[in-house]
């Protein structure tokens, strides 16, 4: 194993274009664009895994999906274990899909209600000819299924037969058939309650463990990211605006976006009321994202050139970076409201 | 007046489904008091929302009210015909819906809406027209500020498409404040919310629970939101309540062992590294319940007793729970 | 947050529980009954019918039916020009109608069904090559030119089938493309995707099954039509050759003497009636079943 991170993203950006009808085009309606993903750059270490937290429409999945090119990307590259997956040709992109996977947050639209268990499960063996007969094809699913928690005996049972979080399991078990490296969590958890939160959160920990995963774990939910992560990247409207290990970012918090995220989770641990920074307004449009720094219609601390030049990413820590025009200054919201 | 402002005994409501009787909500009490912020808590399925429709009146067919005791602000709601509840609803108690997507017309203008439940419970508007017209619009753009909507008087005309998920919440919130009522329940306010609209909308139901001494029931499965802003909670199993007390204590030192392995299964930040102890299984079916503790089959500590019903112990002063190892002759 | 966290095991698939809708429907089983009863009789023609459908009998030219004076209870409906049986040759009609109206909703839905997908998933060039077809052909009055192809291509079952195809397909294509523009959308598609599936996998495994139950919907209404078009081509003498039996050809031939003898085109022509209400009185019922916004 080299030091060569096992997943780097560079500059990847993903713009929507709206359709626009004929008549549209010839009268001239311009062209709508939805700016889910701009320039992000991010690296993920074999092993590790690294949490991104935002907004719900701020681009997470779209970046999710970017990395996989199950969304072509609109610029930008991503290089996975020294190949660049964004130059792949059909082929060499499909024998990739067996090393990269996704688990999706909906476990009731991501499993075909018209496919057994097995089928679903096994589908993966078959595409990628992991298995040279159908009986080898059961018994690796029954396996699988097995790994995660379910019994062998529902192998031939529908979707819509299993609960929330049953379902859950058999997209990990899918995921995970063909034994890959990476997997894109794509908020696994939270359509689910509480207690079965756990236990999906505590099987895909088992899971990674055992087979050596590496993870890019999104979730809008930081207590879960905090828990589960190594590293964390704060996503705001299509950018990452902080991005480093856990410890220093979620108690250190840089970015006035992070550190209001921060003040406004709900903690068990403090009974009654704890201070808070009060953002203004809601998450603006990626349809016609704010000049500058995109956070600046929200942020307490924006100044006049926030408004016009956005902020560089810099280094502010070991491994940590944050983008803002007022880190030098090295000011604190959550302070500032405790005073 | 130490009498409770909301107090509900032994509520049963049930739903007659085609695989059988779903038991929602089997034996609830509740108690609201004057003044404070109960949260109900409870998985998804587990009756909380059931509860307080059947106490709003709102329990449509196959669902009916089995039995038990409504009784607000001394009256015993049950009793009511159906007219005097419209005016209890809406006038003396307001309940936001879950769903506040789906909950608002999308063919009226938020004015319209306000407007509507205004002139159909305020008793202290003028009865000319023009001066009632201007009292109704006065009203409306005083609860959109009071829920932190600028630019009122223009908003009022606009259609709930036109806000975002977190402004729709507030309005929902508007016009459950409209008549002022003495209780307000929010059925999972924030749920589909993000944490810092969450946060937003939260503050506004504590603030305005403070500025016009009302009673709130909020009901959500985040424990996080209930330890910031309930002064008691309700835990709720499978349609029972397993354990209610003081937030502090119920989240200091639960009780049940439902409640501490919720606790145990949460995520915290401040428990980095420890492993979360998730609990295992599954629901019952709400159908076909055997009459032992409805916990029996995830629970960790049962003893053959469990396999009998279980009534409510007292764990500490105003704390109880629904368990055989709570109270004085358990250990 | 709506998660039943208890799903209590229901055993019976969404596809029966839509025929237990669909056996709600008294009408609607009725009709699709008298449907059983028509198929039934083209299958076994030969041992339904009293007598050979083409024999003549110059006779019994234009006797009518078995109630009526001078009619014959042996020949129920009465004779035609040729001293034909009607009965019987309405029985054999019942083959040509069935075979016809079956085998074009067959080959249009094919086509149709290939033609959506592709359109509905591929999308780009291929889409809007086969979207402008579709709007072109849509343009086209259907009776009108399948006349032209008949013409053209002189008469046999083939061609009639072909004739009528030419368009139907656009019909069962729209709906095709519309369900999948929707499905494809759905994340156990793009899970499908992720694990390497191929486009031909995706359109045929994954999407095809779950939107099947419109087509077939639309499929049983365009039957009834089908049977109208082709029953309009006999009679304008474009569709099935004589002496071979069809319903359409029958009303023609009946025309002449609709004054002395009503017989002869009134009851090929209450044939259609019935078959196509049939047709039509069951896929409402199918629709109704099938489509979940009738659910309660
Ligand atoms: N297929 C698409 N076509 C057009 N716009 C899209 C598409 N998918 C996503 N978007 C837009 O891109 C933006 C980012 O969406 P994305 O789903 O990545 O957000 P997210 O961070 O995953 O949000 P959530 O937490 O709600 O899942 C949103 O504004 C969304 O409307
Ligand atoms: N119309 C209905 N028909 C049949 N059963 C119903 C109906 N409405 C509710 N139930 C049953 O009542 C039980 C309690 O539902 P309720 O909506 O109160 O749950 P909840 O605690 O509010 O859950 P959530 O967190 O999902 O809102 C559920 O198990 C559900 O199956
Ligand atoms: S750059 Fe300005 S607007 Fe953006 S976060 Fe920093 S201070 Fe706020
Ligand atoms: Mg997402
Ligand atoms: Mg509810």
């Amino acid at each position: 194993m080299t030091d060569a991170p096992l997943l780097q993203v560079t500059g990847l950006t993903k713009h929507y274009s709206g359709r626009r009808s004929l008549g549209q085009r010839l009268s001239g309606v311009p062209q709508t664009v939805v700016r889910a993903v701009n320039d992000v750059t991010l690296s993920v270490r074999r092993g590790e895994i690294l949490g991104l937290i935002g907004e719900s429409g701020c681009g997470k999945s779209t970046l999710g999906r970017a990395i996989l090119r199950l969304h072509e990307p609109t610029a930008g590259k991503v290089v996975f274990d020294g190949t660049d997956v964004t130059a792949l040709g059909a082929d060499d992109l499909k024998k990739m899909r067996r090393r990269m996977q996704i688990i999706f947050q909906d476990p009731y639209a991501s499993l075909n209600p018209r496919r057994t268990v097995a089928e679903i499960v096994g589908l993966p063996l078959k595409l990628h000819g992991l298995a040279a007969s159908d009986e080898e094809v059961r018994a690796k699913t029954a396996a699988m299924i097995e790994k995660v928690g379910l019994k062998a005996n529902q192998l031939d049972r529908y979707p819509h037969q299993f609960s929330g979080g049953q379902r859950q399991r058999i997209g990990i078990a899918r995921a995970l058939i063909s034994n890959p490296e990476f997997i894109v969590c794509d908020e696994p958890v939270s359509a689910l309650d509480v207690s079965i939160q756990a236990q999906i959160i505590e099987l895909l920990q088992e899971l990674k463990t055992e087979f050596g995963l590496t993870y890019l774990f999104i979730s809008h939910d930081i207590s879960v990211i905090g828990y589960l992560s190594d590293r964390v990247a704060v996503m705001y409207l299509g950018e990452i605006v902080e991005m480093g290990p856990v410890d220093s970012v979620l108690s250190r918090p840089r970015h006035p976006y992070t550190q209001s995220l921060m003040s406004a989770v709900p903690e068990i641990d403090t009974v009654g009321r704890k201070s808070r920074v009060r953002l203004k307004g809601d998450l603006p449009s990626p349809l016609n994202p704010p000049s500058g720094c995109k956070f600046h219609t929200r942020c307490p601390l924006a100044i006049d050139a926030c408004r016009s030049k956005a902020p560089l990413t810099e280094t502010v820590g070991d491994g940590h970076v944050a983008a803002c025009h007022r880190l030098a200054e090295n000011l604190s919201l959550l302070e500032s409201t405790e005073a | 007046m130490n009498a409770p402002l909301l107090s509900v005994k032994d509520l049963r409501t049930v739903f007659d489904t085609r695989a059988g009787r779903v038991y929602a909500v089997d034996g609830v009490n509740v108690e609201v008091r004057r003044g404070e912020c109960l949260g109900v808590v409870g998985e998804s399925g587990s009756g909380k929302s059931v509860t307080f429709s059947s106490v709003m009146g709102l329990v449509r067919s196959p669902g009916r009210i089995d039995g038990g005791e409504i009784t607000f602000d001394g009256r015993d709601l049950r009793s009511l015909s159906p007219q005097a509840m419209r005016a209890v609803r809406g006038r003396d108690i307001a309940m936001t819906m879950q769903d506040s997507l789906t909950a608002l017309n999308p063919a009226l203008t938020v004015g319209e809406q306000i407007g509507e439940v205004l002139e159909a419970h305020d008793e202290t508007l003028p009865r000319a027209r023009g001066a009632r017209q201007r009292a109704i619009r006065d009203r409306s753009v005083e609860m959109l500020l009071l829920v932190g909507i600028p630019s009122a008087e223009s908003r009022l005309r606009q259609y709930p498409h036109e806000f975002s998920g977190g402004m729709r919440q507030r309005i929902m919130i508007a016009i459950a404040l409209a008549c002022r009522p003495k209780l307000l329940i929010a059925d999972e306010p924030t749920t589909a919310l993000d944490v810092t609209i969450q946060a937003q909308v939260l503050e506004l139901i504590t603030d305005i629970r403070a500025k016009l001494g009302m009673s709130v029931v909020l009901i959500t499965h985040d424990l996080g939101v209930v330890a910031e802003h309930c002064d008691r909670v309700m835990v709720m199993y499978a349609g029972q309540v397993v354990e209610e007390g003081p937030t502090r204590d119920v989240i200091g030192n639960p009780a049940h062992p439902y409640t501490k392995g919720l606790l145990g299964s949460i995520p915290r930040l401040s428990l980095r590294g420890q492993p979360i102890r998730p609990i295992e299984g599954q629901v019952p079916d709400l159908i076909n319940l055997p009459p032992q503790c409805r916990f029996y089959s995830r629970c960790t500590v049962r003893k053959e007793v469990c396999k009998s019903l279980i009534s409510m112990r007292e764990a500490a002063p105003g704390h109880q729970a629904r368990c055989v190892r709570v109270g004085k002759d358990s250990q | 947050m709506t998660l039943a966290a208890d799903m209590p095991a229901r055993a019976d698939s969404i596809f029966r529980q839509n025929l237990r809708n669909f056996g709600h429907n008294r009408l609607a089983v009725g009709s699709a009954a008298v449907v059983v009863l028509f198929v039934l009789m083209a299958i076994f023609a030969p041992l339904v019918a009293p007598h050979d459908p083409n024999e003549t009998d110059l006779f019994r030219r234009l006797q009518p039916p078995g109630w009526a004076d001078g009619g014959e209870w042996g020949y129920l409906l009465g004779c035609d020009a040729l001293g034909r049986d009607i009965f019987s040759r309405i029985i054999y009609g019942t083959r040509i109608s069935i075979f016809i109206g079956a085998a074009v909703i067959l080959v249009a839905t094919t086509i149709g069904i290939l033609a959506g997908l592709a359109s509905g998933y591929l999308r780009g060039w291929v889409d809007i090559v086969i979207s402008r077809l579709v709007d072109i052909l849509l343009g086209f009055p259907y009776l009108i030119f399948a006349i032209g192809l008949m013409a053209m291509m002189g008469p046999g079952l083939v061609n009639i089938i072909l004739a009528l195809a030419y368009k139907e397909w656009v019909i069962p294509c729209r709906v095709v493309r519309g369900e999948t523009l929707v499905t494809r959308e759905l994340e156990y598609v793009e899970a499908a995707r992720a694990l390497g599936a191929s486009r031909g996998h995706i359109m045929m495994r994954e999407i095809l099954p779950n939107i099947l139950s419109p087509v077939i919907v639309v499929a049983t209404i365009r039957m009834a039509h089908v049977i109208i078009l082709e029953a309009s081509l006999s009679f304008l003498g474009l569709g099935v050759q004589p002496p071979t039996a069809s319903w359409g050809s029958m009303v023609a031939d009946g025309r002449a003497f609709i004054l002395e003898a009503w017989w002869v085109s009134t009851f090929p022509g209450l044939a259609i009636l019935l078959l196509v209400l049939a047709i039509n009185v069951a896929s409402q019922g199918l629709r109704d079943a099938f489509d979940p916004r009738f659910h309660e």
